[in-house]
């Protein structure tokens, strides 16, 4: 059966709330709005639908759960603790894995999804990084994604601590010793914090406020704002057939992409319903109550803490007394690991649009996302970071590595420290280079097609492989390229006018951005250049590199080409 | 911002099947408010691709079956709540298993039964919609201006400052009121330091004895006489605040018995009885219980950053993240033979603060010149 017209019982509803809100104005302009599709797309979904997850689970978890500290004697039905003094807030975590039904399912589930979500914004952002779609107009929204991630650690540092359990403690140990050792205000903070000293008999209580209320309202009004200005803006696209900056080609909103999307949240909640299910996450039941006096062998904290934790065991004990036995203490040992590397991911990730903005001189629209490759620069920078988090976040399970593989302990530390600063360089130059041959072999594909398989001997006897020409769509997704915009008084336009710097380019400051924009942007492969691969790939390469930059001002760039 | 332009896009897709003339059907069809329902065709639109008859009629078959075990899932959820109690480790496997298990039916079910109707069923879509830049026009941007310089003027903030001024007068105190409130989170400062830098053990019992030194966990004192094989190490807390946990968090010990021949230096023998030795167990780091020992190299290991300290030669730090040595507590026997603190630690335990300052340079100075 197939509708004719809109049944009446929907348009006399409809009309119903039309005539009140004049609905049908939005309906017309958004229901058949088009999405475009990619993969990649379904990254920052995962995020979004593991949050609504956490919040459904979560609100049945907080039926159950005493976020107390008073000492209580636990009379609950799982055995080995019988009578053993713990916090309420412990004996409730412990009464809603046991004792409540589907109890324990929905505390797994909470965790997973937990760190699904945090996972899946981790991905989505990089999927974002790397092709560019941070770039105007949507530079608030990237914003808001930084804040997002930070608001989303801090709501799992809070929710892991209040279980109270040993090994969510020696993490709550670890985040007050990290506090107090903040110069000037660091007494204050942990004090007030926790009510008095550590670890008093406030702080479960004080975390479970911000962990169900504040940074969750604040999460969800984010979100929201995110979804909005996304809808407002537009989805980015890939480049391809068809697709240009000023269309969006894809499915629309209704009915296609609803359902979709539909299907997409349900099997988001059910690969956490699985893994709530089979895989066992935190079985607090194992690890017993808090107690400052006692830690187990092996504590991790959660995947996404992972490199703070390896930031502080790769540090060396440096630590400095600023007023010698009177006080100002600098416990560097403590501060650097906890606030270096958190800044730097966080600002940079936060700046990069502006920087990019800066160095390239770039100021209009981009709605067609870049491929990695075509922006060589950004994708190893992007890369160099990875590998500096990766780094510290392999170091935070540095004992479980140095148990696993039978290497020194303290050997894994010093390799870490070498990695971390070595790995980014290294990382850098490489991606670079791979982007560069990816370009080249784009290049290849375009001029010389694709090998087709169909093997022709000539007829002097010698055999060639019969090259095609790649299929429509393929090439027209590689020729989504363009050249990364060189700012303007660099002496390196692309059309060779701008050799008379502009005032502002005179300076210091400015002839810093001119190199930066001509190492930065530019064409470094021409899709239409290549003459041939193997042999002719240096050619190539000074080749398009001269052509775009002067001579003398491009002294980094050149010898990371060559 | 945005409307419904599903301009032609591929013309060699749609080109076989397109009945051309058709409208499409967002521009025919508009669900709310008509006078006269006008008629949603289902015709061949350019950029909707409708699936061969054939798939669509196989896909739909897939949907149903997804959906059906879907519906199996709930009904066992619903099952699986009432028939399996929870209670010990046990019976709560059980439970969590067959909860999890239909849940996880439920739902993936549902997404492979919506992902295939979506695939199979629905039409392949290659729509285009406009788009256009984000900024308003430059003759709104002049409106919102004009209009907003009218209003600052009709609004006399600007032309009277009496008015302004007293205004954010009043709103400043009003800022800070929420920081006030945050006050009482926290004890007065005059309590942090002393806090921070004595532990119980400098406290004499109720009744004017040296506090004991008690097993961690057993609650019993020790006698010297009894911890005496080289190489034994054991969790001490302080007689009387086996279960507070705020003094744990400073006051927790870790004993070692050497051989006295094996402590070198930087111990401080005067504060050892016949080769044991009593170290803060917190370490200086960020204040793990450093808890390891491994008895052949006499090194402390802290599990959480791997801050190692020379248990033979004052706890030194030899490797790791830790920039201070665990603080030595002076030890003796009393007169039934059971260890017992005879001081508090010298310097403060645990990690480091603002004002906590170089204790330890402090106390051998006062050591120097005793």
């Amino acid at each position: 059966m197939s509708l004719e017209t809109v049944p009446k019982p929907i348009e006399g509803a409809s009309t119903y709330v039309d005539d009140r809100l004049g609905a049908g104005n939005f309906l017309r302009r958004n229901l058949r709005k088009i999405f475009p599709d990619h993969w990649s797309f379904l990254l920052g979904e995962i995020a979004l639908y593991s949050f609504i997850v956490v919040l459904l689970t979560g609100t049945f978890l907080t039926f159950f759960f005493k976020p107390g500290m008073a000492h209580v004697e636990y009379t609950g039905s799982y055995g080995p603790l019988q009578g053993v003094i713990m916090s309420e807030a412990y004996a409730s975590a412990l009464s809603i894995s046991f004792d409540v039904r589907g109890g324990l399912l929905m505390r797994q589930m909470h965790h997973w999804a937990a760190l699904l979500f945090i996972g899946g914004m981790m991905i989505h952002m990089l999927r974002v990084f790397f092709t560019g779609a941070y770039r105007k107009p949507r530079e608030f929204n990237w914003l808001i994604g930084v804040l997002l991630l930070t608001l989303a650690l801090l709501a799992g540092l809070t929710g892991y601590s209040l279980p109270d359990d040993l090994l969510s403690g020696a993490g709550l140990r670890i985040t007050e010793g990290v506090a107090i050792s903040l110069p000037l205000i660091g007494t204050w903070l942990t004090f007030f914090l926790f009510g008095g000293e550590y670890p008093g008999e406030d702080i479960v209580a004080r975390f479970y406020s911000l962990h169900i209320l504040l940074i969750p309202a604040i999460l969800l009004a984010l979100i929201s704002a995110h979804l909005i200005l996304m809808w407002v803006q537009k989805h980015t696209q890939m480049p391809g057939k068809g697709r240009t900056n000023e269309n969006v080609v894809g499915a629309p909103f209704y009915p296609a992409f609803m359902i979709k999307a539909g299907a997409y949240f349900m099997f988001t909640f059910g690969v956490i319903a699985l893994l709530g299910t089979f895989a066992q996450i935190n079985p607090i039941w194992l690890y017993g109550p808090y107690s400052p006096a006692d830690i187990s062998a092996g504590s991790q904290p959660d995947f996404y803490m992972g490199f703070l934790e390896g930031a502080l065991r790769l540090m060396p004990a440096w630590e400095l007394n600023l007023f010698g036995g009177s006080g100002g203490t600098l416990a560097l040992s403590v501060l650097i690991p906890a606030l270096v590397p958190m800044g730097i991911v966080m600002t940079g990730l936060a700046l990069y649009p502006f920087i990019e903005q800066w160095v390239t001189g770039d100021r209009r629209e981009h709605h067609i996302a870049d491929r990695p490759r075509n922006n060589p620069h950004r994708t190893a920078i992007g890369m160099s970071a990875v590998t500096f988090y990766g780094v510290l976040w392999l170091l935070g399970a540095n004992d479980e590595i140095s148990a696993f593989f039978h290497i020194s302990l303290n050997w894994t530390t010093y390799a870490g420290r070498f990695l971390v600063i070595a790995g980014p360089v290294i990382t850098y130059i490489v991606t670079y280079r791979i982007c560069l041959g990816l370009q080249r072999s784009d290049a290849a594909i375009l001029s010389h097609g694709v090998e087709s398989g169909v093997i022709k001997r000539l007829p002097h006897g010698e055999y060639i492989e019969v090259h095609v020409p790649p299929h429509e769509a393929i090439e027209a997704h590689m020729r989504g390229k363009e050249a990364i915009p060189i700012v303007s008084g660099g002496g390196s336009g692309p059309d060779g006018r701008d050799d008379i710097p502009s005032r502002g380019m005179r300076g210091p400051l400015g002839r810093l951005r001119a190199k930066m924009s001509a190492a930065y942007g530019g064409e470094k492969i021409p899709l239409d250049d290549g003459h041939g691969h193997g042999g002719g790939h240096d050619a190539i390469g000074d080749g398009s590199h001269e052509e775009h930059a002067t001579v003398g001002q491009d002294g980094e760039d050149k010898s990371l080409t060559r | 911002m945005t409307d419904n332009n599903h301009d032609i896009e591929q013309p060699e897709e749609r080109a076989p099947k397109r009945v051309i003339g058709t409208p499409s059907p967002a521009a025919s069809t508009s669900l709310l408010g008509q006078e006269e329902p006008r008629r949603a065709e289902v015709v061949q639109v350019p950029g909707v691709i409708p699936q061969e008859e054939a798939t669509a009629r196989k896909g739909e078959r897939y949907a149903a079956l997804c959906f059906l075990a879907a519906f199996l899932g709930g009904i066992g959820f619903v099952v699986s709540y009432v028939v399996f109690q929870v209670g010990d480790l046990e019976t709560t496997r059980v439970s969590n298993f067959a909860l999890g298990a239909s849940l996880t039916l439920a739902l993936l079910g549902l997404a492979a039964g919506m992902t295939t109707w979506a695939r199979m069923v629905m039409p392949k879509y290659n729509l285009v919609q406009e788009r256009h830049s984000m900024a308003s026009g430059s003759e709104t941007r002049s409106y919102v201006g004009t209009t907003f310089v009218q209003g600052a003027n009709e609004s006399g903030l600007l032309k009277r400052p009496l008015l302004r001024r007293t205004l954010l007068l009043a709103a400043a105190p009003l800022g800070l009121a929420p920081l006030v409130l945050l006050r009482d989170l926290g004890p007065s400062y005059s309590d942090f330091p002393a806090k921070l830098r004595h532990t119980v053990w400098g406290q004499k019992t109720k009744d004017g004895k040296q506090r004991k030194l008690i097993v961690e966990g057993s609650g019993s004192p020790i006698r010297a006489a009894d911890f005496n094989s080289p190489g034994g190490i054991l969790s001490v807390v302080p007689e009387g605040y086996e279960h507070d946990l705020n003094e744990l968090a400073k006051a927790t010990l870790i004993l070692i018995k050497f051989r006295p021949e094996e402590l070198k230096s930087g111990t401080n023998l005067n504060w050892t009885h016949d080769g044991i030795v009593a170290y803060s167990k917190i370490c200086t780091h960020v204040g793990c219980p450093a808890a390891l020992y491994e008895q052949t190299t006499h090194h402390i290991l802290c599990p959480c950053h791997q801050s190692t300290f020379d248990a033979a030669d004052g706890a030194k730090v030899i490797f790791g993240p830790a920039a201070r040595p665990l603080p030595q507590l002076p030890i003796a026997v009393d007169e039934e033979g059971y260890l017992v603190a005879t001081a508090d630690f010298p310097v403060p335990v645990g990690p480091s603060f603002w004002e906590r300052g170089d204790a330890e340079a402090e106390v051998r100075e006062n050591g120097a010149q005793q």
